[in-house]
């Protein structure tokens, strides 16, 4: 009578929130399907290419949301495919954060003592490691010095590339062709494949409904592999237990897709986005003033002139990650590389007495590219962002055949996340403007809003069943055998790159998921040991 | 790509003068009435800019008459509340001086206006055109001279097409880390 496929679990997303579950419960004996809405590409795939349809557009989504826009991954792998694969630790006070809740917002159980070990697990497994001064590249250099030249300190940033494979190209938003960055292709998701799991590339889950044995129906549809506003037939799967992990900027929007038959969601799914606070500045730097300054010389006589070299950011001042600063006056600033076009629009000419973003004068600063040097703050935001209703599919309405679609995301910013962006763009302009060393302006808000690669906290876990839609073992409330592990989790921005906290945190989940499907009648285990990060990427099928 | 070669004149005018004021460029040709030619080198017109919105991949090609015919209406209607004559040879928009095509611009993009986001795309695509050619394999648009990638000084690739930086490092510490730092360089 039943001709519909079943299975153990089915995960949805595979990114760091799909492929560690997916890796842990395949490994202890678990029947696991990951289904993917992006495609899946294989590292010669990875081209270095702006054009349309090559991997730049195929494996990247930019959502156009009501004051703020989200990019994220499409693919299989992933955010660790297309991010810049800097992994540092949330500082300590980011876990006794309160927000605007007037109480703390993680659950009792998790603070930096109890993180630590999961942060070890991912660290060993990636691997993250440190950079040295010699791996920095000159944006980095030039921020590190400018930091010096301003009485700061500054950090290389952890990060999960092998040094020495890197090529310092850049090219990381398109995938790494090189091997180098350590993106999830490299460890939890071959190891995972080599327990069985089974990875389904344009499969986009739309909703999840209830059997009558208390497990779920995942409905998903087959996207088209070039023009992703296409689909190409559909079906369901039955599991006992689903991980949904298809990012902030999507997991939410399945279960609202989801409540007519599932029932009444929490208040939290689709509320409480935060986008780590984020927010760009752009300078243009003077090459003679950072010899004069900063001393700073490649050779040849330049001192800089490299904002194309190196591999995203690489250095960061912490100094005000202050535990005794207040709340919302607490930042990172990190040096950052973002290709041309994302990367140039939002970008304002320093000075300009007209437009500032387009026009004769962002004209003559495009001329100046080559002196750019990126500056990116991470925040404490406020929880501000609220999903509407979902649209017909996916999460967004797609425009283009790839990457862009406009959302149903509204941020409106609170005083209090205005004000963070106000005292880091002035740190940014106290330390890069100081001396003439550069000329220096925020991205321009106005045209898509503010703009997270980091996005958060929209199904997020907490002890307090009002504001948060998770329990702390990161099962949906009300609705078991539902667990939510990726970025979505969080309770709210880390004022840090996050991905080593999203995979923390789904490495510390594991356990409680294993119990959960266990009690399911399931045959699992917990207890594989992690990828060793000497596993090697098996390619995806040619054709799918 | 179908759409550039075949659009109308009328059309192609108008987008490319809208293009112009994002990015300008230099006159094509001495009588050349789209690009107003307040600089000296190509702008994004020449860079690509209405093949790029005439591209399938972007989903706009239907849409380029409409807004042509649009953007004609926002200056028409501009020209009329400032009494200005506009030359009637051509398309009201071209027919605007740079300064009030800018001006017109800002107030199609401006936070407030209903028509915003649309007038974001198309200039989104047209500075793109510029500084990414993605209607270009970046590879064959640095060989054929994009005076895009050019003006921004964006590397040529090694012969396999890929980029290699060997030489990325001033290879020296130029700040004092965080006191707090963790032993495994971390913040605290």
């Amino acid at each position: 009578m039943t001709s519909i496929e079943q299975t153990d679990v089915v995960i949805v997303g595979s990114g760091f929130g799909g492929a560690i579950p997916a890796y842990h419960l395949a490994a202890g004996g678990a029947r696991v399907v990951v289904l993917e809405r992006g495609p899946w590409l294989a590292n010669d795939e990875f081209d270095h290419d702006f054009l349309l349809g090559s991997s730049y557009t195929r494996i990247f989504d930019f959502t156009v949301g009501d004051g703020m826009s989200v990019l994220a991954g499409n693919c299989v792998g992933g955010g660790s495919v297309v991010y810049f694969a800097t992994m540092p630790r949330a500082p300590r006070f980011v876990f006794e954060r309160t927000g605007s809740l007037g109480r703390r917002m993680w659950p009792a159980t998790i603070n930096r003592d109890t993180l630590d070990p999961w942060y070890d697990v991912v660290t060993d497994a990636l691997p993250v490691t440190e950079q040295s001064w010699n791996d920095v590249p000159f944006a980095g250099g030039l921020f590190a010095a400018a930091c010096t030249h301003a009485g700061r300190t500054a950090n290389p940033v952890p990060s999960a590339i092998d040094k020495p494979r890197c090529t310092n190209c850049n090219w990381m938003m398109a995938g790494c062709r090189f091997d180098a960055k350590r993106s999830l292709l490299l460890n939890y998701l071959p190891a995972a494949l080599a327990h069985g799991a089974q990875i389904r590339p344009l499969h986009e889950v739309q909703r999840l409904s209830r059997t009558a044995e208390g497990g779920y129906r995942i409905h998903y549809d087959v996207v088209d592999d070039e023009d992703y506003r296409l689909t190409r037939g559909g079906g369901v799967i039955e599991a006992k237990i689903v991980v949904l992990a298809a990012g902030a900027g999507a997991t939410p929007v399945i279960l609202q897709r989801s409540e007519a038959e599932l029932g009444t969601m929490p208040a939290a799914v689709g509320r409480y986005f935060s986008g780590n606070g984020e927010r760009l500045n752009t300078a243009v730097v003077n090459d003679d003033r950072a010899r004069e300054l900063l001393g700073l010389d490649r050779g040849h006589g330049t001192a800089y002139e490299a904002h194309q070299i190196g591999k995203g950011p690489c250095v960061a001042t912490w100094d005000k990650l202050d535990a005794s600063l207040p709340e919302y006056s607490r930042y990172s600033l990190e040096q950052l590389y973002f290709p041309p076009g994302l990367g140039t629009v939002l970008a304002q000419a320093p000075g300009a007495t007209g437009p500032t973003w387009f026009g004769r004068e962002k004209k003559e600063m495009l001329r100046q590219w080559r002196s750019w040097l990126t500056v990116f703050a991470m925040t404490e935001d406020d929880n501000e962002g609220v999903f509407g209703a979902p649209p017909t599919r996916g999460n967004a309405e797609r425009i283009a055949q790839q990457m862009l679609g406009r959302g149903s995301l509204r941020y409106d910013p609170t005083e209090n996340t205005l004000r963070g962006w106000a005292e880091s763009d002035a740190d940014v302009r106290d330390i890069l403007e100081r001396d003439g060393l550069a000329r220096v302006r925020p991205w321009t808000n106005d045209q898509v809003g503010a703009y997270t690669v980091h996005p958060l906290s929209s199904c997020r876990i907490g002890d307090d069943p009002a504001t948060s839609a998770l329990d702390d073992r990161h099962e949906l409330r009300n609705h078991p055998g539902i667990f939510v592990t990726d970025g979505s989790a969080v309770p709210g921005a880390l004022t840090v790159n996050p991905a080593l906290t999203i995979a923390a945190l789904a490495e510390r989940a594991i356990p409680g998921l294993v119990r959960a499907t266990q009690q399911r009648g399931v045959s699992v285990t917990y207890g594989a040991p992690s990828p060793d990060g000497t596993t090697t990427a098996v390619p995806p099928p040619r054709s799918v | 790509m179908a759409g550039a070669a075949a659009a109308d004149p009328v059309r192609t005018a108008t987008l490319e003068a809208f293009a112009d004021t994002i990015i300008p460029g230099a006159k094509r040709f001495p009588e050349d009435r789209a690009i107003a030619g307040v600089v000296d080198d190509p702008g994004a017109v020449e860079a690509g800019a209405l093949e790029l919105l005439a591209h399938s991949a972007l989903g706009l090609a239907k849409a380029l008459d409409g807004m042509a015919g649009l953007l004609n209406m926002h200056a028409q209607n501009s020209a009329r509340a400032k009494q200005l004559v506009l030359d009637p040879t051509v398309p009201p928009f071209v027919a605007l001086d740079f300064d009030a095509r800018t001006a017109l611009v800002q107030e199609l993009t401006d936070p407030s206006h209903p028509e915003r986001e649309v007038w974001f795309g198309v200039a989104l695509f047209c500075t793109m055109a510029f500084d990414s050619a993605p209607h270009l394999s970046t590879v064959d648009a640095l060989e054929q001279g994009h005076p895009g990638l050019s003006i921004l000084g964006f590397h040529h690739p090694d012969e396999d097409r890929s980029w290699r930086f060997p030489h990325f490092s001033y290879q020296r510490q130029l700040a004092t880390v965080h006191p707090q730092t963790t032993t495994t360089g971390n913040p605290a």
